[in-house]
């Protein structure tokens, strides 16, 4: 086996098998858990970079196993998947230190990180899905390893919240395998491939192709929390912080708006979805998604809620970007993809640490936050500043290329869009930091835990993660052009899958 | 794939030496373990059983070997299939004829690879002096024997006498050592299975009238030649005959008692095994000598019914209190998918689909009925909500639990999704949407029940873990053969190429 079919699977196995070995580990096997979960991790890392430099260099990685006559479980790591695998592997590592941190001495880590681990191996096997087919496989795989993960605390509500999820993933998916059997059934494939495949099709079939691009969105619109289908994320909040953290930056909702970009660019191709005038409403429900979400953050006293919401609105700016037919728009939405995913987990973080530190878990719980915790709110601040498109961070580089790019397709309404929800962003942020840092902490701490030491206002691994993610956020934005910079790379794809077309 | 099966070589060459011929023993094998399992007395024989069963699943896997070296095997139901033994020397037309092709085959590897983890989780299961195990391992043998026969068989009333021993010693394994509910369960399924095997036989007597033989291979031509009414009205009564063995709503009355009282590895074997054999010969029926006499509408009336059965038994598992009912329940709906495939076998894909679901719902109730057996052990109760907690105290097994009920959800990677993809796809080719929605619609009403049991495991309330006590130890070997025929039924969602290669079409 070659290196180009072996270094996929070896990123998939990098997961896989400390996922496996840490369910069958004793509970109080701390140490060799730790030990297999970072390592898996770091292997990952660098064998992700050894991906990284072999494609920036032209080379193709891809492996397949037939499963039946005909259908094939089929990987590739091109450019565009790897954009998704390096977002993963890196916030992967951090998470798990995070969650080493967070679930210190709490039940059920054998599970824990067993099941955490089968869900960033189902996010891997997404990213480097070579056909609809794969993709499918471990869209469905995602589900079922973060619904333990989910009710991992046992209550009621937590199974309520499972529930909730696991209602509106599988219908969804459901939806999505119904698409992906009907192409399957016209094309005789699925492949993904640059430019698209269902042109080949022609004319005659443009009514079921449209039909089959609403049933494939609407599947993955489910995990993307694209609205009326967002009902499952705000509940899912009663989550443990690592796993919200998960699944807001990196798994479920990436993997659906992931899923969007494919679909878009790499079955249906974007001139011919613009043919069969497919953009439009997808711009227009992004545009919804993006305002509603927004809105109701506004209402939410709940801290995590109201970043759950604002996850809703932040998502869909990138299934906006891959709607505004054009280079630029492409970029903007592409970036996104990894730019909201370390903002929104340093985010994340940060509600972890106040309220395992301070017991904090209401926005009107955050009086003096600041002055008892400057290093978590710093963080926090960089992210919510991010949000909103501040500039010197990682979100005013995708508000820029995103507004240009709504300009340069002609949509000016989407550069309204975009603006109403950074004002709606810093309307429900502001108060936050406000708060934080200038009111006085008028009671005491609602649950103070972990005390302060020195410096170190909470445990060292809770605080590491976030100060790197907003660091990362910073440097985003600062070194946008540096040539490893998440935008470059994004520009790269958006180069390779405009190739055919004259650039506008 | 050749190359996979390269190191069957050497033994395929055994197989000029008669007394080898795979075939044949695999009936004599388990009928000689059942004997001396019932010789050695009550509740022994175990390790008969155990070796017995691995040495059948080693033949049927040669034989496999054997008809995919021999090339594409010839379409079912045609004369000359693909390893054949004349028992005594004696052929038909005199003799009785034993005969295998591909999906003959793969029935035998199913029911084996099924069989042998089950033995393993029995021998745990049935403690020494266990009334309810004492005569497990004779009629276990028993009933093998008849499966592997009828699945070699090839003329009808040799199927009739294979049918009759599968039927009696299911009958028997349900009643043994059991209680009152127990035998009122067993005795309404030995009327339910004489009802059906007379029925068959009386069809098979009117055919001999009309042709002179029973013999699969003869009377294929023949009717299709010219088929006089009598014969109609016996493959009228076959089929129903047969449909009522097999439980196909509104013939599953029968299935929910018998399958939900036995003991957990009872219900496992007849679950997983005995109602595919009664599909199987109707498959080989439809396919083969009846396909003639078959208008379209026969089709679609299994079809209708297979999705009454889906939606009937899937709401029946949603609402059961019991676990083990639930299960059975669930046995239904499943049951209701291979059904759906009749109105599109005039694709191979179809037949692909059917087989697939054989083994994906065998491997996965197996495991399914062995994991609630472990559960019911643990909890002391065959209630669904008393598995609250259960996750914490029977990791492995709820694991197997939801392994194999992702496979009955038709979730991937799993046999029971591919099985999906190919109805779905063999629907859409042939335009036949509903039949697509309902396999769909299928796998969520599964998806309810599953996660009906999955959500009471994970849930704890403080009264419950005061109230639960000391925990009844339960056998690691319990949990590790569920998890093993449920994790079967996943993996061979990740490669099912070579079983469809068996099956004579694709690839």
């Amino acid at each position: 086996m070659s290196a180009s079919e072996w270094l996929p699977l070896a990123v998939l196995a990098s997961s896989l098998v400390p996922g496996l070995v840490i369910f069958a580990l004793p509970e109080d096997r701390v140490a060799t858990r730790t030990t297999l979960n970072l390592l898996g991790a770091l292997a990952k890392l660098v064998l992700v970079l050894l991906l990284l430099a072999g494609v920036r260099a032209g080379e193709t990685y891809g492996v397949r196993f037939a499963v039946l006559p005909g259908l094939d479980l089929a990987f590739k790591a091109d450019a565009l998947g790897l954009l998704f695998i390096s977002l993963s592997a890196v916030l992967w590592l951090l998470t798990t230190l995070y969650a080493i941190g967070y679930l210190e001495r709490a039940p059920h880590r054998s599970r824990f990180f067993g099941f955490f681990s089968l869900c960033v191996t189902a996010t891997m096997g997404i990213a480097m899905a070579a056909n609809l087919f794969t993709f499918f496989v471990f869209y469905e795989l995602l589900t079922l390893s973060t619904f333990p993960l989910v009710v991992h605390r046992e209550t009621s509500q937590a199974l309520r919240a499972g529930t909730l999820y696991l209602a509106y993933t599988l219908i969804g998916g459901t939806v999505l395998l119904t698409g992906i059997v009907w192409l399957h059934h016209l094309l005789g494939h699925t492949e993904f491939a640059h430019t698209g495949v269902v042109a080949a099709l022609g004319s005659e079939y443009a009514a079921q192709l449209q039909i089959i691009f609403v049933l494939l969105i609407v599947g993955v619109g489910v995990k993307a929390a694209i609205v009326p289908l967002h009902g499952w994320l705000p509940q899912a909040m009663v989550a443990p912080a690592p796993v919200s953290a998960l699944l807001h930056a990196v798994a479920v909702v990436k993997a659906g708006a992931f899923g969007i970009v494919r679909i878009v660019y790499e079955v249906y191709g974007i001139e011919f979805a613009q043919s069969l005038s497919l953009l439009w409403p997808l711009a227009l429900v992004a545009a919804v998604t993006i305002l509603w979400g927004s809105l109701r953050a506004l209402f939410q006293d709940d801290l995590k809620r109201r970043l759950a919401f604002s996850t809703v609105s932040q998502v869909s700016y990138i299934a906006l970007g891959v709607a505004l037919f054009g280079p630029i728009g492409t970029v903007g939405g592409l970036v996104h993809l990894v730019h909201q995913g370390i903002m929104k987990i340093t985010l994340f973080f940060c509600a972890g640490n106040y309220a395992e530190t301070l017991g904090i878990h209401k926005v009107s719980e955050m009086n003096g936050a600041g002055r008892r915790m400057p290093l978590t709110t710093v963080a926090f601040s960089i992210g919510a500043l991010g949000m909103m498109g501040a500039p010197l961070t990682a979100g005013a580089v995708s508000k820029a290329w995103l507004s240009d790019g709504a300009s340069a397709a002609g949509m000016e309404w989407a550069v309204w869009v975009l603006w109403t929800s950074s004002l709606l962003n810093a309307a429900y942020f502001l108060p936050i930091l406000w708060r934080a840092w200038l009111r006085p902490a008028s009671t005491p701490w609602p649950d103070e835990r972990i005390p302060r030491r020195a410096w170190r206002e909470t445990s060292r691994l809770l605080l590491l993660p976030p100060l790197v993610t907003a660091a990362a956020t910073l440097a985003a934005g600062i070194f946008a052009t540096a040539e490893l910079s998440p935008l470059s790379w994004a520009r790269l794809i958006a180069e390779r899958e405009y190739l055919t077309s004259p650039a506008p | 794939m050749t190359d996979a099966l390269d190191w069957l070589a050497p033994l395929v060459s055994l197989d000029r030496l008669a007394w080898l011929d795979p075939l044949a023993w695999l009936v004599v094998l388990p009928l000689g373990w059942a004997t001396l399992a019932f010789v050695l007395g009550s509740g022994r024989g175990a390790w008969a059983a155990l070796a017995g069963v691995s040495l059948q699943l080693w033949l049927a896997v040669e034989l496999a070997g054997t008809i995919l070296a021999d090339g594409a095997t010839p379409p079912v139901g045609a004369s000359e299939m693909a390893a054949h033994h004349a028992v005594g020397g004696w052929g038909a037309p005199l003799g009785i004829d034993l005969a295998a092709d591909g999906l003959s085959a793969a029935m035998l590897i199913l029911t084996q690879m099924v069989a042998l983890p089950l033995a393993v989780y029995a021998r745990a299961y049935f403690k020494a002096g266990d009334p309810a195990g004492a005569w497990f391992w004779p009629l276990m043998g028993f009933l093998i024997a008849g499966l592997n026969a009828l699945f070699v068989s090839a003329d009808l009333f040799n199927l009739y006498v294979t049918l009759e021993l599968v039927g009696l010693a299911s009958v028997g394994i349900v009643a043994a050592g059991g209680g009152a509910q127990q035998l009122a369960a067993a005795l309404r399924y030995l009327f339910v299975s004489l009802v059906g095997s007379g029925a068959y036989l009386l069809g098979v007597a009117l055919i001999y009238g009309a042709y002179g033989t029973v013999s699969i291979a003869t009377l294929t031509p023949l009717i299709a030649a010219e088929a006089p009414r009598l014969v109609w009205l016996a493959a009228g009564l076959m089929l129903v005959g047969l449909l009522l063995k097999t439980a196909l709503f509104p013939f599953h009355f029968w299935l929910p008692p018998a399958h939900g009282s036995a003991p957990a590895p009872v219900s496992a074997l007849l679950s997983a095994l005995v109602v595919k054999a009664s599909f199987y010969l109707i498959l080989r029926l439809w396919i083969g000598p009846l396909e003639p006499l078959l208008p379209a509408a026969a089709a679609w009336l299994a079809a209708l019914l297979g999705a009454l059965a889906i939606f009937w038994g899937s709401y029946r598992a949603i609402r059961a209190v019991k676990l083990k009912r639930l299960i059975a329940y669930s046995t239904v709906a499943q049951l209701g998918y291979l059904f759906l495939i009749f109105p599109l076998l005039a694709q191979p894909a179809a037949l692909q689909a059917g087989v697939m679901q054989v083994f994906a719902h065998g491997l996965a109730k197996a495991g399914m009925f062995a994991a609630a057996g472990v559960m019911i052990r643990a909890t002391g109760q065959d209630t669904v909500a008393g598995l609250a907690g259960a996750v914490d105290r029977l990791p492995v097994t709820l694991f197997a639990f939801g392994l194999a009920g992702m496979t009955l959800m038709g979730l991937p990677p799993s046999s029971g999704f591919l099985a999906k993809w190919q109805i779905i796809e063999a629907a859409l080719a042939q335009g036949y949407w509903i039949i697509a929605v309902v396999a769909l619609a299928g796998g969520l009403l599964a998806a309810l029940y599953v996660f009906r049991v999955l959500r009471q495991a994970f849930l704890v309330s403080g009264a419950d873990v005061a109230e639960r006590g000391p925990v009844p130890a339960v056998p690691r070997t319990l949990e590790w053969s569920a998890f093993v025929l449920a994790a079967a039924s996943v993996l061979l969602g990740l490669r099912g190429v070579e079983l469809m290669r068996l099956l004579g079409a694709g690839a």
